[in-house]
């Protein structure tokens, strides 16, 4: 467990997010406080419409919230602009996501390149892929590489900027068991090396046991928040 | 069926820009076929209307003078159904709004007109009645041109005596829808007229009694026209007959025809060209449109639809936009057909103006447009359809890479990641490049096939004007004169050179081919009015060698250098002679053929004589110079050069100018609908990639920049592409419009390839801000959460 007096990465007070669907209002966050802290595995888990998805996407800078305050370290996010945001992500977010989202016209290593070349102090792009074992593939486009080894070269692009923090939508989402295991082994391959502060978004509870904390999200609130005594690796997980 | 109509519906709502831009490309395919074809019916059908009733002779000629008696011989001869003896002068009138005097044609007219023949159609006022003393009606174009109207005075010299004609009405007659003065290209309405007036009043100024110069001839049907023209020349041939001609030889049935043909040829070629360009992008807007909806296919198939309900469902989408583009094109180009049908009645000249709308080409058009759109659409959704629901539904793989040509050269490293991206995607979807490659291209080619043609006639008239025709004004006599004449005119003031002319109607003989032209005898060397060839040198015509014709009518012949071809001389009555071919030239004039004037009066056996004079002019002198002309009785015809040359400008700029509008907005409109649409599907097909550019940090500029660089390279690469082919393009037009009496060399001046390529660019430049002002409201999340790219 981290100690408490570590200053937070992230300091989430209040959070709500309204959707205006049509005539319908939809409340995907109903007041969330939340610290994150740095070096951190933390996974979120819960059913399919608690509000985990927007919880990450406000914390990433892809989203605001409707009433709070999210801050990144010193910096005000619930208030940050489009631009600020871009800004925001360029230098401190890292992200990997459900489908990959590589892309295709670009070597994996072109794909990392990509995110080092606009960030300020970012990893050999073929360190990073080393990281996710796929230093071997790095000339591969995407249509060459199995679902899991693109998973892997988009943890290799996100973690390539030296982020500060990593944040996982679904990682396992699209993959097998097998394959699943090696990507999650990655991630916290990267976590354990460079000390990123790790979120994982999953519905998975299994990959729970992975995590230092784990935050269960039950109709856009936090139910519980769990610490991992023993954590476990991903070789060991079973779903 | 309902649900799927509803959701044809609000797919139509969904892809509107996209139907729209496709709907434009049809339309305005269809808008100029409609366009041309219309107009060109038109006038067709106008002109069928005018000479039929209002009785259009088969068969003309001229003479000195023959008693009225010989007439009747005339109607004698088998197959003539009417004949009408006339008498036409040349005058010069006396204008308050001109320097220069105009020249004017005087027709008579019977007592009743209404049943003669080239009737004339009354406008305003009233006929002339022979007790009147000099009344005449006024040819149309001319009163308009100086505002003239019933109750107008005008000075005039006939015969040379100064009179004053009143007129009584305006008018138009089928012999003059094309009113063009002897010698010019183009007509010019204020310095060429013609006036009718009643027979009496004629004969009596031109002491003419019982006498006529001109006849016309109706033929009746199936008669021989061969035969006819024979036993008139037989007949008239002592009283100085000219040689019978037909309709197809008449000054104004000519032009009108050469033009009809021009029109008909660039009525089929430039929308043809259109057209296959329209159709042709529409075919690969709809092939990758219908891609993109593979999943909702699947969707469709998944539930339970059978294959023919879906492909009724997309066919009727395909319609829908068919339908759309060809109202769109009948709708603007019946308007556009009006405007042009409107601008050649400044040219021509007819009563009423019949407006047709061309039915069948319309239909053609819309049915090469459906065709296009089921050729385009069928192949893709056949792909579509036969694929199993399970494997359509399923996320699509990433698109396979092999790099592009920078990686093989191994200089990949040296472009930024973005541009990489841009590369490899333009060379992994190479069909679809190269077809928006060659999509604005076309519309770059288009635009240099609307515009090269002011280059081509700016070319003619400098060739023309600048120097082959330096003189400052043309004198042309009543008849023959001595050589006198000569001396007289380089008395009358301002002149400062002077060069005699001989014109002789002659017919041309080559086996059964034959050509009736005027053969013009010149000096040796001469400095104002001069031969060119090709090259634009000067060509000498030596005394005692041959003739020297137009390559245009060497072909019209079939002769070559050094043949011999028959002269039969129309004027006096000599028996053919025999002279050879001693040069040919090509020229962009009308087929002419010249001799050495003094081997042309050896030929007419006679004297020094001169038809008229090219003379050069001090320009101050020029008010003096034309007041003595008009008090000359024996000048019928006075030409100013730099008026002619204004005039022509004028009018081509005039004439060019609502066409060049029109192509520039279609060529412009196509590029654009290219670019965009290319600018559109790349959204949809690489929006995952933008979407997660932008997640992972880039800029809205970054992201926009590989959507605007592959927009820009597909421009950059169209425009070598289309500028050959926009000179191809001209190419075929110039040979559509080679008509008899004209061949328009190919100029396309740079300026046209700098012009059509800024629109181009200027269009891309427009696609591009609508494809950012796009980008900028794109929803990144949406796009990541959607797992089929």
């Amino acid at each position: 467990m981290v100690a408490v007096k570590v200053e937070s990465v992230f300091r989430v007070r209040g959070v709500t997010k309204v959707y205006q669907m049509g005539d319908v209002q939809v409340h995907a966050l109903r007041g969330v406080d939340l610290e994150l802290y740095p070096g951190e595995f933390m996974v979120i888990l819960g059913a399919s419409g608690s509000g985990k998805s927007t919880l990450l996407n406000i914390l990433g800078g892809l989203d605001t919230p409707s009433s709070g305050s999210v801050a990144f370290r010193d910096h005000d996010l619930s208030g940050a602009g489009e631009d600020e945001r871009t800004r925001y992500r360029r230098e401190h977010v890292g992200f990997v996501f459900q489908f990959y989202n590589l892309i295709a016209g670009l070597t994996a290593l072109e794909n990392v390149s990509l995110v080092a070349e606009i960030s300020p102090h970012p990893l050999e792009p073929t360190e990073a892929l080393a990281l996710v074992g796929l230093g071997e593939r790095k000339d591969h486009y995407p249509s060459q590489l199995s679902g899991g080894e693109q998973q892997r070269v988009a943890i290799a692009r996100a973690i390539g900027k030296r982020p500060d923090v990593l944040l996982c939508d679904e990682p396992t989402g699209a993959l097998d068991i097998v394959t699943g295991i090696v990507v999650l082994d990655a991630i916290a391959t990267a976590n354990r090396q460079l000390g990123t502060l790790t979120v994982v978004i999953t519905h998975n509870a299994s990959i729970a046991s992975m995590a230092d904390r784990v935050v269960t999200m039950v109709d856009g609130r936090i139910a519980k928040i769990e610490c991992n005594e023993h954590k476990k690796s991903a070789h060991d997980l079973v779903w | 069926m309902r649900t799927l109509d509803r959701m044809l519906f609000s797919d139509l709502l969904r892809m509107w820009r996209q139907g729209t831009a496709i709907s434009l490309l049809l339309a305005c395919g269809i808008a100029t076929f409609v366009m041309s074809t219309s107009a060109m019916q038109s006038l067709d059908r106008s002109r069928e209307f005018y000479y039929s009733e209002y009785r259009f002779a088969d068969v003309f000629s001229s003479l000195t003078r023959a008693p009225n008696e010989i007439a009747n011989r005339l109607r004698n001869i088998d197959g003539v159904a009417q004949v009408q003896n006339r008498i036409v002068r040349s005058v010069l009138l006396d204008l308050p709004d001109m320097i220069e005097p105009a020249s004017c044609q005087i027709v008579s007219i019977d007592n009743e007109p209404s049943h003669g023949l080239n009737r004339i159609f009354l406008r305003q006022g009233r006929l002339p009645i022979n007790a009147g003393r000099n009344e005449v009606i006024a040819s149309e174009s001319f009163a308009n041109a100086h505002n003239l109207r019933p109750g107008d005075k005008l000075n005039v010299t006939m015969d040379g005596r100064k009179e004053t004609i009143r007129i009584v009405g305006v008018g138009l007659s089928p012999e003059y829808v094309y009113a063009v003065q002897p010698g010019l290209l183009l007509t010019d309405n204020r310095r060429f007229g013609v006036l009718w007036m009643p027979r009496r009043q004629m004969e009596a100024a031109f002491n003419i009694e019982g006498a006529f110069n001109s006849v016309t001839i109706a033929m009746q049907p199936k008669a021989s026209t061969a035969e006819v023209i024979y036993q008139m020349d037989r007949i008239l041939k002592p009283y100085g007959g000219n040689g019978a001609f037909t309709r197809h030889d008449q000054e104004s049935n000519r032009r009108l025809m050469d033009e009809m043909h021009q029109m008909r040829s660039m009525a089929y070629v430039t929308p043809f060209i259109f057209l296959s360009v329209a159709s042709f992008l529409f075919n690969i807007v709809l092939t990758r449109l219908v891609h993109q909806q593979r999943e909702q296919i699947a969707s469709l198939r998944a539930f339970g639809y059978t294959r023919f309900e879906i492909a009724l469902h997309y066919f009727k989408f395909l319609v829908i936009l068919v339908v759309i583009g060809s109202l769109l094109g009948c709708v603007i180009g019946w308007r556009m057909s009006r405007w042009m049908t409107d601008m050649y009645t400044v040219f021509f000249r007819f009563p009423v103006l019949h407006r047709e709308f061309a039915t069948r080409e319309a239909l053609i058009a819309i049915s090469i447009g459906f065709i296009a759109a089921i050729a385009g659409g069928f192949s893709a959704l056949v792909r579509v359809v036969r694929m199993e629901p399970a494997v359509a539904m399923r996320p699509e793989p990433p698109q396979a890479f092999c790099g592009s040509i920078l990686d093989r050269m191994g200089l990949a490293w040296s472009v930024s990641p973005l541009l990489r991206m841009i590369l490899r995607r333009l060379e992994a979807n190479r069909r679809a490049t190269i077809l928006s490659v060659l999509g604005v291209a076309m519309g770059l080619a288009i635009l240099v096939l609307g515009s090269f043609m002011r280059d081509t006639i700016a070319f003619v008239l400098d060739s023309q004007f600048g120097r082959s025709q330096r003189q400052d004004v043309m004198l042309t006599f009543n008849e023959p004169l001595s050589s006198s004449a000569f001396h007289d005119s380089l008395h009358l003031p301002g002149v400062l050179c002077v060069e005699p002319f001989r014109t002789v109607p002659i017919r041309l003989k080559h086996g059964a081919r034959q050509y009736r032209l005027g053969l013009m005898g010149l000096i040796e060397n001469p400095s104002l009015y001069r031969v060119l060839d090709a090259q634009l040198q000067p060509i000498r015509l030596p005394e005692r060698q041959g003739l020297t014709i137009t390559k245009k009518l060497a072909e019209l012949l079939e002769v070559r250098l050094g043949d011999e071809l028959i002269v039969e001389v129309l004027e006096n009555g000599r028996s053919p002679m025999s002279l050879p071919i001693t040069a040919v030239f090509a020229n962009y004039t009308d087929p002419a053929a010249y001799i050495n004037r003094l081997d042309l009066h050896r030929l007419m056996g006679e004297s020094e004589r001169l038809s008229g004079v090219f003379l050069s002019v001090d320009a101050l002198e020029m008010n003096n110079l034309y007041a003595a002309v008009k008090k000359t009785p024996s000048v019928a015809g006075v030409l100013d050069n730099n008026a002619a040359r204004k005039n022509f400008q004028d009018m081509i700029q005039e004439n060019t100018r609502l066409l060049r509008l029109f192509n520039s907005v279609f060529g412009a409109l196509i590029a654009f609908g290219v670019i965009y649409n290319a600018a559109l599907i790349t959204l949809a097909e690489s929006g995952r990639d933008l979407a997660t550019l932008r997640v992972i940090g880039f800029s809205r500029s970054e992201v926009a920049t590989i959507l605007l660089g592959e927009l820009a390279i597909i421009t950059l690469l169209a425009i070598p592409v289309g500028i050959p082919i926009g000179y191809f393009f001209s190419y075929l037009a110039t040979l559509a419009i080679d008509t008899e009496t004209h061949r328009f060399p190919l100029v396309v001046a740079i300026d046209t390839f700098a012009y059509a390529t800024s629109t181009i660019l200027l269009s891309a430049l427009f696609s591009a801000w609508m494809v950012r002002r796009m980008l900028n409201k794109l929803d990144l999340l949406s796009v990541l959460k959607v797992k089929v790219s």
